[in-house]
C-alpha cells in the first residue's frame, strides 16, 4: 500500500507492524518522533508492547539488555549524543549477544552542540559490535528495520542492529513509500525464539559473567566470526524481503557502475544526490557512478573491491570527521579493501556535511570534476580534503 | 548444551557458549579463587565452641559447615580478608601473613 511517511513514521509503523516485547526509550532529536509515535500506538492499545519511559539513553538500552536477556524482542531509537550515552551498554548488548534492535536517526556529536544530520553519532559506535545498515530514504529506513530482527535473531549471527537514517534529511522529510500489510509483516520477522533466556525456568542461566584473560579472548573471536557470519544471513533476509516486497538489498548498491570509471563511495541520503550528479554526468558522456555502502558492519570489503576494480579514480565521500588526520571511517575500510587489488583505482577522500552542511548535485558534480582530472594527469594532490566549508583557498 | 565442567582454559572457542552465558547455578564452586588469598587464617578446632559468628560473616561462604559444627576453611575460596578473625570470641582463629595456606 501506498503512503506518504517521514523517515521517522516510517520506522514507528515499522515498529508497530513488528509488535515487539519491549521498547526502552529517552527523546533525543532528531529521533524524538519515533518513541513519541510508538508510545501513542501503545496509549491507544495497538501494540503489546511494554514501553519503559527512561531518565537517559544508558538506562534505554539497560532496559532492552535486560529485556532482550529475559527472552524478549526489545527495540530503542535515539541520536547523536543519546547514542553516545548508550557507549558501554552497546557493547555489552553486542558482547552478551543480544539481538535488539535500534533505530539510529543519525545527527552531529556534541560539540559545539548541532542538531543536523551527519553520520559522527554510529561512526563513533562502529567499533561497539552492532551491525549497522544505513538508509538512503524513508523506504529503506522503513525496509531495514523489518529486515533487521530477522539478521540478528538468527542463530548463526545473535548480534543487535543498528538501522541508520540521516537526521531531519530522512527522518523529517515526508516521501512516498510502499507499506506491507502487516500480518504479511508479522509473518516475515516471525516470532523470537531464543535458545536460552532468563525466564526459562527448565535451564538457570548467567549473563554476562566476568570474563578471565583465559576466556576473553574466545569469546571476543565467536563475536568476529558472528559479525563474518551476518554477510551471508544480511543477504538470505534480503532475497527473503525481496519476495514479499519487491525490493532487492544487497550489501552495497552500485549505480551505473557497469563502466564506470570514476566514481564515489558514500553513505545514507546523499547517495540521492549523488545519483542525480552521475545522471547529469552521464548525459555528457562521462562515465560516472556511485557504490553506495549500505550495510557498513559488517563491512563489505570484498565486494567493494570488486564494484571499484575496473574504475580509475575514485573518491570516498565522509559524513563524518573521525579525526585520524588521515581521512574519514569509509575511506579507511575503503582504501584497506582496495589493498589486495592488483590494479588499484587513483583514491581520495572527502570529508562533507558535518552538521547539517548542504550538499547539492553541483558540489558532487566538482567531485566528479576533480576525479577527471586525477584520472587524466595521475596526480591525485591532497589525498584528504574536506569540502562545503568556507576557506581562503579555493578546493572542492 | 555446554556446562561450565566440559570447558576449561584449554578449550577451543568453538566449544565455548556465545558471550560466556552459563547454563547452571552454583559454578563458583568449581572455579578456584584462592589462589588470590592475601592472607591465610588457621583455624584451631580445640579453642572452637562452633558459636557460628564467623559463617555468616565469611564474605566467600568459605567456612564449610556440617551437623551443627564449622569445619576447617575452604580455602578454594578463602580470600583471607580476616574478618573471621576480627569476630571470632574465642582464639580459635589466627591469621598468617601471605596467601600460601598452612
Amino acid at each position: 500500500m501506498s503512503h506518504r511517511l517521514s523517515g521517522n513514521e516510517a520506522v514507528a509503523y515499522a515498529m508497530k507492524q513488528v509488535n515487539p516485547d519491549v521498547m526502552g526509550a529517552f527523546p533525543i532529536t532528531p529521533s524524538t518522533e519515533i518513541p513519541e509515535y510508538f508510545a501513542e500506538y501503545v496509549a491507544n492499545g495497538e501494540v503489546n508492547t511494554e514501553f519503559v519511559a527512561v531518565e537517559s539513553e544508558h538506562s534505554s538500552m539497560s532496559v532492552c539488555i535486560a529485556a532482550q536477556a529475559a527472552g524478549a524482542r526489545a527495540i530503542s531509537a535515539t541520536s547523536s549524543c543519546g547514542l553516545a550515552l548508550m557507549y558501554e551498554l552497546l557493547y555489552v548488548a553486542a558482547s552478551c549477544r543480544l539481538p535488539i534492535t535500534l533505530a539510529c536517526v543519525n545527527r552531529a556529536l556534541s560539540g559545539p552542540i548541532n542538531i543536523n544530520a551527519d553520520h559522527s553519532d554510529s561512526m563513533g559506535a562502529r567499533d561497539s559490535g552492532w551491525i549497522q545498515i544505513y538508509a538512503e530514504n524513508n523506504q529503506e529506513a522503513y525496509d531495514n528495520f523489518l529486515m533487521a530482527m530477522p539478521i540478528g535473531e538468527h542463530p548463526s549471527v545473535r548480534l543487535p542492529v543498528m538501522t541508520c537514517m540521516d537526521g531531519f534529511i530522512t527522518s523529517h522529510a515526508v516521501e512516498n513509500i510502499e507499506l506491507l500489510e502487516t500480518d504479511v509483516v508479522r509473518r516475515f520477522v516471525g516470532e523470537y525464539k531464543p535458545e536460552h533466556y532468563l525466564l526459562k525456568k527448565e535451564n538457570p542461566l548467567a549473563v554476562g559473567p566476568y570474563d578471565v584473560s583465559a576466556y576473553y579472548m574466545e569469546h571476543k573471536v565467536m563475536q568476529a566470526e558472528a559479525m563474518k557470519a551476518a554477510k551471508a544471513r544480511i543477504l538470505e533476509v534480503a532475497a527473503e524481503f525481496a519476495k514479499i516486497s519487491g525490493r532487492h538489498y544487497g550489501l552495497l548498491e552500485e549505480y551505473r557502475m557497469e563502466d564506470a570509471q570514476l566514481a564515489l563511495v558514500l553513505i545514507g541520503s546523499t547517495a540521492g544526490t549523488a545519483k542525480a550528479a552521475v545522471d547529469r554526468l552521464r548525459e555528457k558522456g562521462v562515465k560516472a557512478g556511485l557504490v553506495k555502502v549500505r550495510v557498513f558492519r559488517p563491512f563489505p570489503g570484498e565486494e567493494l573491491a570488486q564494484a571499484l576494480a575496473k574504475t580509475r579514480a575514485v573518491a570516498v565521500m565522509d559524513k563524518s570527521e573521525s579525526f585520524s588526520a588521515n581521512g574519514g571511517p569509509v575511506f579507511a575500510e575503503t582504501r584497506s579493501a582496495l589493498y589486495d587489488l592488483q590494479e588499484r583505482p587513483y583514491l581520495i577522500n572527502i570529508v562533507y556535511g558535518l552538521g547539517g552542511r548542504d550538499v547539492k548535485v553541483e558540489d558532487i558534480e566538482k567531485v566528479f570534476g576533480r576525479l577527471a582530472d586525477i584520472a587524466a594527469t595521475g596526480e591525485i594532490g591532497t589525498v584528504y580534503t574536506h569540502m562545503g566549508h568556507r576557506s581562503r583557498e579555493e578546493k572542492v | 548444551m555446554i556446562y561450565a565442567k566440559d570447558i576449561n582454559e584449554q578449550t577451543p572457542w568453538q566449544d565455548l557458549t556465545p558471550g560466556g552465558e552459563i547454563y547452571e547455578p552454583g559454578t563458583a564452586r568449581a572455579f578456584n579463587t584462592g589462589t588470590w588469598r592475601t592472607n591465610t587464617p588457621v583455624f584451631h578446632p580445640e579453642a572452637c565452641k562452633h558459636c557460628m559468628l564467623c559463617v555468616p560473616f565469611c564474605p566467600d561462604s568459605a567456612i564449610p559447615v556440617k551437623d551443627g559444627k564449622r569445619l576447617d576453611f575452604d580455602y578454594m575460596h578463602c580470600k583471607g580478608c580476616g574478618i573471621c578473625e576480627e569476630v571470632c570470641p574465642f582464639p580459635a582463629i589466627t591469621m598468617l601473613t601471605g596467601g600460601a595456606a598452612k
